[in-house]
C-alpha cells in the first residue's frame, strides 16, 4: 500500500517526507503523491491529460531522485498537476522506469494550491527495503 | 542548543566550533548569534556548518549568520569562501533558487495617500505580478530572447522598455554578472523557465508595501542617501528569485556533481554538498550556467519592478516619474561570486558562497556605485510577512570578518508543517488585517506556513550584526500590504 508522512522535526525551512510501499512501484507512486500533496489538494486533480515517460538509472535511489525531479520539471514546463500514476519498474543492467502519469493543467481558482516545490534535494536522501517494505526519506526544497 | 559539539564563545555574539569537533574539518566553524539566538538554533545548523568546514579549499572559517537554520547542504545563513585555484564550487552552497534576492523601491507617496487605497492597490499588484503554483508570467519571450536575458540580465530589460537607464546602478553587480554562458544550460531549464518571467513564486516570496516611521530611522544621513527622507514614506519590497529556470539549472548540475565526485576522488558528509573543483570542466560549466540563472533572476525582479510602476501609476492615475518609484538596491542572497579578500596578510581571489546570506560591502569598495560608495552598500533584510523588515548599510568590518556578508532575513525556527498545526491561514489573514496589514495570497495554507511565529525575532537578528559592526541599522520598515505567493 502507498503511504507517506510529513516529518516535522527535520529541515526547518523545507518539507521532509517518508514514503512507503510494498513494491517499488508503490514507493514511487507514494513519493509522487506526497510531492503533489505539498503543492495542492490532490483529490481535486482530474486525470485529463496523460504523459508518458521513461527513466533509467544504475541505482534505485538515483532512479527515485530522477523520477521526482522529472515530475517537478513537468509541473512547471507543462503547467500541470498530477494525481494518478501507472508505472512499471524493471531491472536488467540498470533500473528502468516506464510510467503513464495523469493530471490536468493548473487552475488557480479550481485547485486548492499550496506551496510550490522547487526541487528534490539529496539531503538525508535514502531508499531502502525493510521487512518487505520499500521506504524512502527525502526533502523537497520549498 | 541542540548539539553536543563544543561551541566556544569568542566574544559577544561570536561563537566558534573548533576543528577537532568533527573529523575532516579543515577550518573552524564560526556562528554569529546572540546568546538567545544560539540557544534557539536547531541541530541542523551545527551539523551542516561543520560539514561545510570539511570542503576542499575553504578559507579561514565556515560561517553561519544569526538567521541560520537547517537547510540542505549548507545551512541557510551559511557563508564560505574557497580558493579559486584549489577549492570547490557546490550547488548545495548556493541553493536551488539561484539569486533569490530582495529589492527595495522608494516612492514619493505617504501612508495617508496609500492606506485608503491599499485594497485596490494590492488587488492591482496581485493581477500584474502573478504569484503561486503554476502562475504564468506576463512576458512572452522566445528561447533566443531568454538566452539574451541570461547573458545581459537587467540590461536586456532596460533595452526592451522594462526599466530606466539609472535602475542599473542600484542593483548588485549592476544587474548583470559577466561570464554567463547559455550553452551550459539545458533545454529543460529553458522550457521550465520560459513562461515564468515576471512571476513571484511561492513559499516565503512576497511583494510587500511598507512604511517608514520617524521612530524607525536610525541613521538619517544614510537613509537620505538611500532615498528615504520622509516620515510615513511608502516603500515596496520584492522577494523572489530565478523561478523554475534556476531550480532546473541547480537540479541538472547536482546530478552532474554527484557523478563527478567519484571522478575527482572526493567525498562529502552530506550528498547535497556534492561539489567539483571550481577550475574543473564540471565546476566551470556550473558556474557559467549558475550566472545565467543569476542574471535571469535580476531580470525577473526588474520586470516585476516595471509592473509595480505600472500598477501604482494606474491606481494613483499619475505618471510613474511623479510617483518617484526608484530602486534603493537589489541584493542576491543565494549565490557564489568571485571576490578578493586579504587572507593571512595576502590578497587572494576566492569564490564566496552565500546561501541565505547578503553581501554587505563597506564604504569605498569599487564594486559599489558612486552614489553609495561613501556610506556602504544598502543591505536589505526581509522579515516574515507579519513582521518588520530592515534596510542596513555594509561596513569595513564585514570585509574583515565575514567575507563581506551578513544575514538575509529573520530565519525560520519552526517547520512549515508545525506552523500549519499552530496557525490557520484564514485566521492569520484576519489578525494581520487587524494589525494594519492587508494581505492577498495565492494560498491560505501557504500563508499559515509563513506566520510570524515560525520565525526568529528579526530585530534580535539584525541587532546582533549591528552590535558587531558587520551591518549598521539605517531604517526599519513596517508592512501595510502584502502579496504572498
Amino acid at each position: 500500500m502507498e503511504e507517506y508522512i510529513f516529518l516535522d522535526d527535520i529541515a526547518t525551512a523545507d518539507v521532509a517526507i517518508e514514503s512507503r510501499g510494498d513494491t517499488l512501484e508503490e514507493l514511487f507512486t507514494a513519493s509522487a503523491m506526497a510531492t503533489f500533496e505539498v503543492m495542492s489538494d490532490t483529490s481535486s486533480i482530474q486525470p485529463k491529460i496523460k504523459k508518458t515517460l521513461h527513466l533509467e538509472h544504475s541505482e534505485i535511489d538515483g532512479l527515485l531522485f530522477d523520477w521526482l525531479a522529472e515530475i517537478i520539471y513537468l509541473k512547471d514546463s507543462e503547467f500541470m498537476l498530477f494525481g494518478k500514476y501507472d508505472l512499471k519498474i524493471t531491472k536488467d543492467t540498470n533500473y528502468q522506469l516506464d510510467a503513464e502519469i495523469l493530471g490536468e493543467e493548473i487552475n488557480q481558482s479550481k485547485h486548492d494550491l499550496r506551496c510550490d516545490v522547487k526541487a528534490i534535494t539529496f539531503h538525508l536522501f535514502e531508499v531502502y527495503e525493510k521487512n518487505g517494505k520499500w521506504i524512502s526519506r527525502f526533502i523537497l526544497d520549498i | 542548543m541542540e548539539t553536543e559539539m563544543k561551541v566556544n564563545k569568542i566574544s559577544d555574539c561570536l561563537w566558534e566550533i573548533p576543528k577537532t569537533e568533527k573529523e575532516g574539518m579543515l577550518v573552524p566553524a564560526r556562528i554569529y548569534a546572540s546568546d538567545t539566538l544560539l540557544e534557539e538554533m536547531d541541530k541542523g545548523v551545527f551539523e551542516q556548518i561543520t560539514n561545510v568546514a570539511c570542503l576542499p579549499g575553504i578559507q579561514k572559517y565556515a560561517l553561519c549568520m544569526p538567521d541560520g537554520h537547517w537547510g540542505y547542504g549548507f545551512p541557510i545563513g551559511g557563508v564560505a569562501a574557497f580558493d579559486t585555484k584549489e577549492g570547490i564550487i557546490s550547488p548545495g552552497g548556493i541553493g536551488f533558487d539561484i539569486n533569490c534576492g530582495v529589492r527595495l523601491l522608494t516612492t514619493h507617496l505617504t501612508v495617508d495617500e496609500v492606506k485608503p487605497r491599499i485594497r485596490e492597490l494590492v488587488n492591482e499588484l496581485y493581477k500584474s505580478v502573478p504569484a503561486g503554483v503554476g502562475a504564468k508570467g506576463p512576458l512572452k519571450v522566445s528561447a533566443s530572447q531568454l538566452k539574451e536575458i541570461m547573458k545581459k540580465g537587467v540590461d536586456w530589460c532596460i533595452e526592451n522598455g522594462y526599466g530606466l537607464p539609472h535602475d542599473r546602478e542600484r542593483i548588485e553587480e549592476y544587474g548583470h554578472i559577466p561570464g554567463a554562458d547559455p550553452s551550459k544550460v539545458s533545454e529543460k531549464a529553458i522550457s521550465r523557465g520560459i513562461n515564468q518571467l515576471g512571476t513571484l513564486g511561492s513559499g516565503n516570496h512576497y511583494l510587500e508595501i511598507q512604511m517608514v516611521t520617524i521612530d524607525n530611522i536610525y541613521d538619517k544621513k544614510t537613509a537620505n542617501i538611500f532615498g528615504i527622507s520622509e516620515q510615513n514614506q511608502i516603500v515596496i519590497m520584492v522577494h523572489c528569485g530565478s523561478r523554475g529556470f534556476g531550480h532546473q539549472v541547480a537540479t541538472d548540475y547536482l546530478r552532474v556533481f554527484d557523478k563527478a565526485m567519484k571522478k575527482y576522488g572526493m567525498t562529502v558528509r552530506d550528498r547535497e554538498l556534492a561539489c567539483a573543483p571550481f577550475k574543473s570542466p564540471e565546476g566551470s560549466d556550473y558556474y557559467k550556467a549558475m550566472l545565467c540563472a543569476a542574471n535571469s533572476a535580476f531580470a525577473n525582479r526588474q520586470i516585476i519592478t516595471h509592473r509595480i510602476r505600472e500598477s501604482f501609476s494606474k491606481v494613483f492615475d499619475t505618471d510613474t516619474e511623479k510617483l518617484g518609484i526608484e530602486i534603493v538596491y537589489d541584493v542576491a542572497h543565494n549565490i557564489a561570486k568571485v571576490e578578493r579578500y586579504k587572507i593571512n596578510g595576502k590578497e587572494k581571489e576566492v569564490l564566496v558562497h552565500r546561501k541565505g546570506s547578503t553581501r554587505s560591502f563597506g564604504p569605498g569598495r569599487k564594486e559599489l556605485p558612486e552614489i553609495y560608495r561613501d556610506v556602504g552598500q544598502p543591505v536589505i533584510v526581509g522579515g516574515s510577512m507579519q513582521t518588520d523588515s530592515y534596510l542596513l548599510a555594509g561596513t569595513e568590518k564585514a570585509m574583515e570578518g565575514t567575507f563581506g556578508s551578513t544575514m538575509h532575513g529573520a530565519g525560520r525556527t519552526m517547520s512549515r508543517h508545525a506552523a500549519k498545526k499552530r496557525v490557520r491561514g484564514d485566521q492569520l489573514l484576519k489578525t494581520m488585517a487587524k494589525d494594519g496589514i492587508h494581505v492577498k495570497t495565492a494560498s491560505m495554507s501557504g500563508l499559515a506556513e509563513e506566520a510570524g511565529i515560525a520565525y526568529k525575532d528579526i530585530s534580535e537578528v539584525v541587532e546582533t550584526m549591528d552590535k558587531l559592526g558587520i551591518t549598521k541599522k539605517v531604517v526599519k520598515l513596517k508592512p501595510i500590504g502584502n502579496i504572498k505567493g
